[in-house]
Parts: C-alpha cells; sequence; structure tokens
C-alpha cells in the first residue's frame, strides 16, 4: 500500500496533474454553484476536454475535481441563495440559508467548506482501505459473476434511484440496454439494428447521449422556469468558526464521514440521499435542545449533510474503480470518459495500471485541500458569479452542450441527435421518467453482453447461472431489488385499506 | 390517461419494433457457422425485449400506482411557463447544426450566441455582440490551436 501510495503521490503531484486539481475544482465550483446545473451535467461538458488530453490519470483527476467541487460549489448556492446547484446539497439549505439569513453567511460557508473537507478526507482514506480489499476479491470473479454483479447492480439503481417507482426506473434501464445494442454488437461484429443508416452504425455517441440526458434538460428546465433566488448582495465577512463550534460539530463529522461513505459506495444511493439520511440522523441523535435548532440554523444540521454528501462522492468511487460498475449517473460518465482513453476499470486496473488508482486518491486529497485553502478565502468573489445574468449564461450552456457533442464526433448530424434526444428526455423529465438509469444501462450494456456472451460460450448454454451458486445467488438478489418494493407497497396499501375500513 | 402512460405507450410501440426486429428479422442472415454458436446477435437483444414490454405493460396498466406529487414543473400547464423562448432555442440549436459547416465556426457561433440572448430578452447590443465575438474567438482558439481539432472558421466560399 506504501508504495501504491508513493506511485499515486508521484503521479499526483506532476505539474500538470496539480494544474489539473486546481482547475477541476475551481470549475466544479464556479458552475456548481449555478441553480439547476448538476454535477452529471457539468463533467458531461468536461469530457471532451478531458478525453482529448489524452492521459488517463490526468483526465480522472481533472473530472474527480469537477466532480467534488461541484457538490462544494453547489452548497455555496444552497446557502447563500436557498437556490441549490446540486440535489445532494438540498439538505445544505435546511439550516445554511437560515444563517445566512442572520448574518451569519460567512460562518456557514467556513462550516460548509471544513466538513466537506473533513468528509470528503476521510472518505478518501476509506478509499484508500477498502478499494485494495474489494478489487482482490473482486480478482476472484469469473464472466459470469460479473455478468450477475452488473445486474444486481442495474437493478438496485432501478430500486434506488428513481422516486420510488421501480417500473419506471427498470423501463429507462432497459431501454439504456437497448441503445446499447444499436451498431456493431460484440459477437461477429456484425452491425444490428442500423436500420441501414450509416451513422448508427458505430452506436449512438456515449458524449451526445449524457449531453442530450442531462445538460439539455436542465438547461431547458432553466428557460422554461427562471429560480427564484434571494439575493447575495450582503457582504460575506466573519468567516471564523468558534471553538465550542468545532467541538459540538465534531463527532458529527466522524459519524457522518463514514456513514455517507458507505451510502456512496451502494449502487444507485448517491451524495443526494446521503446529505438527508445524514440530516436525519444527526437530528434524530441530537439533544433537545438541539433539535430545536434544527431547520432554524443549526451549525450540526448543516455540518452532518455536507459532510455526508462529500463522503458519498468519494464512496461512489470504490464500484468504479474496483469493479468497473458505476454506482451513480456521474460514476457512469466518468466510466465511459476512462473507456473512451482506453483504460478499463476493475480489478486489474490496480495491478495494470496503478499509477491511475493511486494519482486519483492522492488527488482526492489534494482536491479537498485545494477546495479548503483555495476557495474559502476566494468564497466571496467566486459567489459574484451568481449575479451573471441568465440572457447570457443560457445560450452559453447550451454552446457548450453543442460544443461537447461536435468535438467528440467532428460530426453536424450528431448535433440533430443531440437536439433530438434531448427534447424527449425533456418530456421523459416531465413525466418523471428517471434519466440517469438510461445512461448507465447504455454504458453498461457493451460490457454487460459481452460478459454474457461469454459465460454463455463457456458454458455452452445459459447453465451457468445454475452451476454456478455465486451468479445464482447474485441474479436472486437483483429479483429480490427489484420485487421487494412493489410488494412492499401492495402491503402498505392494503394495509391502509384495512385502516379505512375500521374506520 | 397522464403524460407517463402516454410515454409507456409510445415506449411500448419502440419496443415492440425492436422485439419484431430481434426474434424474426436477424437470425435468417446468420452465417451457418455463427449458428453453432450458443449465443447469437439476436440473443441479447431478444432478452431485453421481452423484459421491456413487461416493464411497459406494468406502466401501462398502472399496477405501480404512484401519488402524484409536485413536480418541478407541471407539464399540465406549460404554456404559462415560457415555452416560446425553449423552442425558439431549440429551433436556433437546429439552425446552428445545418449552419456549422456550411456558414463556418466563427459566423455560425457568434450569430448563435447574439441570438440566444436575443431570444431570452436581453438588448444591450454592444454588449451582445462583444461578448459573443469574444466567446467565439477564445473558444476557437483553444479548439483549434489548443486541443488541435480542426473547425472550419470562415464560410466556405470564402476558403476557410
Amino acid at each position: 500500500m506504501l508504495e501504491g501510495l508513493l506511485i499515486g503521490l508521484q503521479t499526483a503531484m506532476s505539474f500538470q496533474n496539480l494544474a489539473m486539481v486546481i482547475a477541476g475544482c475551481l470549475i466544479g465550483t464556479f458552475i456548481g454553484m449555478l441553480p439547476g446545473l448538476g454535477p452529471m451535467s457539468i463533467i458531461a461538458i468536461m469530457i471532451p476536454i478531458a478525453i482529448s488530453m489524452g492521459d488517463p490519470s490526468a483526465a480522472l483527476i481533472l473530472l474527480a475535481g469537477v466532480y467534488y467541487g461541484a457538490i462544494f460549489g453547489g452548497s455555496t448556492s444552497s446557502i447563500l441563495l436557498n437556490a441549490p446547484g446540486v440535489a445532494g446539497t438540498v439538505a445544505s439549505s435546511f439550516d445554511g440559508y437560515p444563517m445566512a439569513r442572520q448574518g451569519k453567511a460567512g460562518k456557514a460557508l467556513t462550516i460548509a467548506a471544513v466538513c466537506s473537507f473533513a468528509g470528503g478526507t476521510i472518505g478518501a482514506v476509506l478509499l484508500m482501505v477498502f478499494a485494495p480489499m474489494l478489487s482482490s476479491v473482486a480478482l476472484l470473479f469469473h464472466s459470469a459473476e460479473y455478468f450477475a454483479l452488473m445486474v444486481v447492480g442495474l437493478s438496485a439503481i432501478a430500486a434506488f434511484a428513481g422516486t420510488g417507482q421501480v417500473a419506471k426506473a427498470m423501463i429507462m434501464t432497459l431501454l439504456g440496454l437497448i441503445m446499447a445494442t444499436v451498431g456493431e454488437g460484440a459477437l461477429f461484429n456484425l452491425p444490428r439494428f442500423t436500420a441501414g443508416i450509416m451513422d448508427l452504425q458505430s452506436g449512438f455517441g456515449f458524449i451526445t447521449l449524457a449531453m442530450a440526458m442531462f445538460a439539455l434538460p436542465e438547461a431547458l428546465f432553466l428557460v422554461l422556469k427562471p429560480k427564484v433566488a434571494g439575493s447575495a448582495e450582503d457582504e460575506i465577512k466573519d468567516l471564523r468558526i468558534s471553538r465550542a463550534e468545532a467541538r459540538s460539530i465534531a463527532p458529527v463529522v466522524g459519524r457522518q464521514s463514514v456513514q455517507g461513505f458507505f451510502i456512496g459506495v451502494l449502487p444507485g444511493a448517491g451524495a443526494t440521499i446521503a446529505s438527508f439520511l445524514g440530516y436525519a440522523v444527526e437530528r434524530n441523535l441530537a439533544t433537545k435542545e438541539e433539535q430545536a435548532e434544527f431547520g432554524k440554523g443549526s451549525i450540526k444540521g448543516l455540518a452532518a449533510p455536507e459532510t455526508a454528501n462529500n463522503a458519498a462522492c468519494t464512496g461512489s468511487f470504490v464500484p468504479l474503480l474496483t469493479l468497473g460498475i458505476p454506482g451513480s449517473g456521474t460514476t457512469a460518465i466518468l466510466l465511459g470518459a476512462l473507456i473512451a482513453l482506453n483504460v478499463s476499470p476493475g480489478p486489474r486496473l490496480m495491478i495494470d495500471e496503478p499509477q491511475i488508482f493511486w494519482a486519483v486518491i492522492m488527488s482526492m486529497f489534494i482536491g479537498n485541500l485545494v477546495l479548503l485553502i483555495l476557495n474559502l478565502p476566494l468564497i466571496p468573489y467566486i459567489a459574484k458569479v451568481l449575479s451573471i445574468p441568465r440572457n447570457f449564461l443560457i445560450p452559453f450552456i447550451l454552446f457548450f452542450t453543442l460544443m461537447g457533442a461536435y468535438i467528440g464526433q467532428n460530426n453536424a448530424t450528431e448535433l440533430l441527435i443531440l437536439v433530438g434526444f434531448g427534447v424527449c428526455a425533456t418530456a421523459l423529465k416531465f413525466a418523471d421518467y428517471p434519466l440517469a438509469p438510461l445512461l448507465i444501462g447504455f454504458i453498461l450494456g457493451g460490457i454487460l453482453e459481452n460478459n454474457f456472451a461469454r459465460s454463455m460460450q463457456l458454458y455452452d448454454g445459459v447453465s451457468f447461472i445454475w452451476e454456478r451458486p455465486m451468479t445464482l445467488g447474485l441474479l436472486v438478489i437483483a429479483a429480490i431489488l427489484i420485487l421487494l418494493p412493489s410488494y412492499r407497497a401492495r402491503i402498505a396499501k392494503r394495509k391502509a385499506e384495512g385502516v379505512a375500513d375500521g374506520d | 390517461m397522464a403524460l407517463d402512460r402516454w410515454i409507456a405507450l409510445i415506449l411500448l410501440g419502440i419496443c415492440l419494433v425492436y422485439g419484431y426486429t430481434a426474434w424474426f428479422t436477424m437470425d435468417a442472415s446468420l452465417a451457418p457457422f455463427m449458428k453453432r454458436n450458443p449465443i447469437w446477435p439476436s440473443t441479447f437483444p431478444k432478452a431485453l425485449s421481452v423484459l421491456a414490454i413487461i416493464a411497459c405493460l406494468v406502466i401501462l396498466s398502472g399496477i405501480e400506482k404512484s401519488e402524484p406529487k409536485e413536480a418541478e414543473i407541471d407539464y399540465r400547464r406549460l404554456h404559462e411557463y415560457k415555452l416560446g423562448q425553449a423552442v425558439l432555442l431549440l429551433g436556433l440549436m437546429v439552425a446552428y447544426a445545418l449552419l456549422l459547416r456550411p456558414a463556418g465556426f466563427l459566423f455560425s457561433t457568434t450569430a448563435f450566441l447574439f441570438l440566444g440572448a436575443f431570444i431570452l430578452g436581453e438588448r444591450k447590443w454592444v454588449l451582445m455582440v462583444v461578448v459573443a465575438l469574444i466567446a467565439t474567438v477564445i473558444v476557437w482558439y483553444l479548439v483549434q490551436e489548443v486541443l488541435g481539432i480542426f473547425l472550419r472558421p470562415l464560410p466556405g466560399f470564402l476558403g476557410g
């Protein structure tokens, strides 16, 4: 491990990679602050730049920096404007905004920054410990287990990621898998489902799809419904926190970094769930007087979601780096970028290219430090970005979306596909269909089919499902994940009906 | 019928076409040696189409009841939002896609940024032109010179 750490440190400390961390964190903070633009859109927009750099470690470091920078920036707009830039920071506005209203905006930002730092750093330590362990277990996996594991991951995402409607999330996942089969297939390189159109021969572009699923609908929502936000005109001052305050939030930070990390590891549950759960848990653990404070500017109520969402961000890298299976939309986009750079994340990553793995971990420490020491003093100035008029902002967001899709393929047809899918994605968003499962399904589709095909060939049929107990076990878990929520909903409904009858 | 079920109906149609292709048309063109393989290019799509059709039917039949909850934007009252602006911007994006090659990057991008701000209601003409021009030139320089990706700068008839 020490050897790995040194390799990582060596790679991460190169001038280029340091510049990438700083640039990523700053860009992420800037854009994450803008209400309505989530980390997925930002990363999708940044991907063409990252890919054209050609160096996978630098690209992953840049994108990871953008990711946690965006979460950090999102909390700034939550606190100052009560308009969260990122879903994972909604819980930060519960107590952060009241604090800002009381004139303690500076203190709130400091607590947010310190807690994000602590959550991110402890998360990175846990990542360092658990990722190698998981990856040595994962080396024992066979392609049949990989297939089953991906099915488990996809069903977990379908079960947890949606707004409680498993069927909708499942159809989106399947639609993603279906879209992944368009183009030249895994077997014999036969073109499939291209309808004779040459442009579809190589399949749909992953960047185009990522832009169309996230960046474009979010921008259209901003156009349709301008966010009514408070003003950030007040001077931000008094960034200090007292010793007593630090002592009172320390246990919160400790608990929430561990809890947030493990929630982040689970597929489907990301920063958003971690922050809400962290807030709820800390509220229950607090004493009576402190509980009354929650929602009115409690420092514990701000510290809990801030720690948890950053720890969860770090945790979501565990399945990506060790199994090559992304658990969230953001890590799915990172996986797509890595595949485009000819790196396949998975248990072999730590053996074949340890410098990538360790450099990313080291860059997380550096990135968190950068966020703390660079962003904290600069926050009053960076917050000025919130006053960029949307009349200028929105055309630029749309332009970068178009550019991203164009640079990736150098093909103007891609732009028409982008607009078409973007309109479809907006309609799906109106109808409350979750979009992240579609992209995850699309990215995993090729790998899933490859592993399925390999096990079919090895066992000359589908017998691998029952001949390998671990595969069977994983597939049973996947089925339970899909069926349990609807079963529980039905039980709840029957109970509710029973109550109504008794009345 | 609510929008989500209409969408499920459309998706069902797509899945049926997909399933028909996978089950009935793909295997005919398979070479004999490929047929000896335990897995065919159509195997995985066949499984997907069955699962997807089941999921569509579940949504359509409304087995999984969902409580109507406060959505971010209520599509039933779409006309109350700035729909005109959104549609115009989408049209502008399509126009940009069609014009990017023939009109050159510099012209089409400046026009896109200018008109985008115009559609959103900005009327500070000088500022709009200056911002659009500066941004276009910077992006062109970054993409062309730093990233090394060719973008035709000028319209074709000017030799760009």
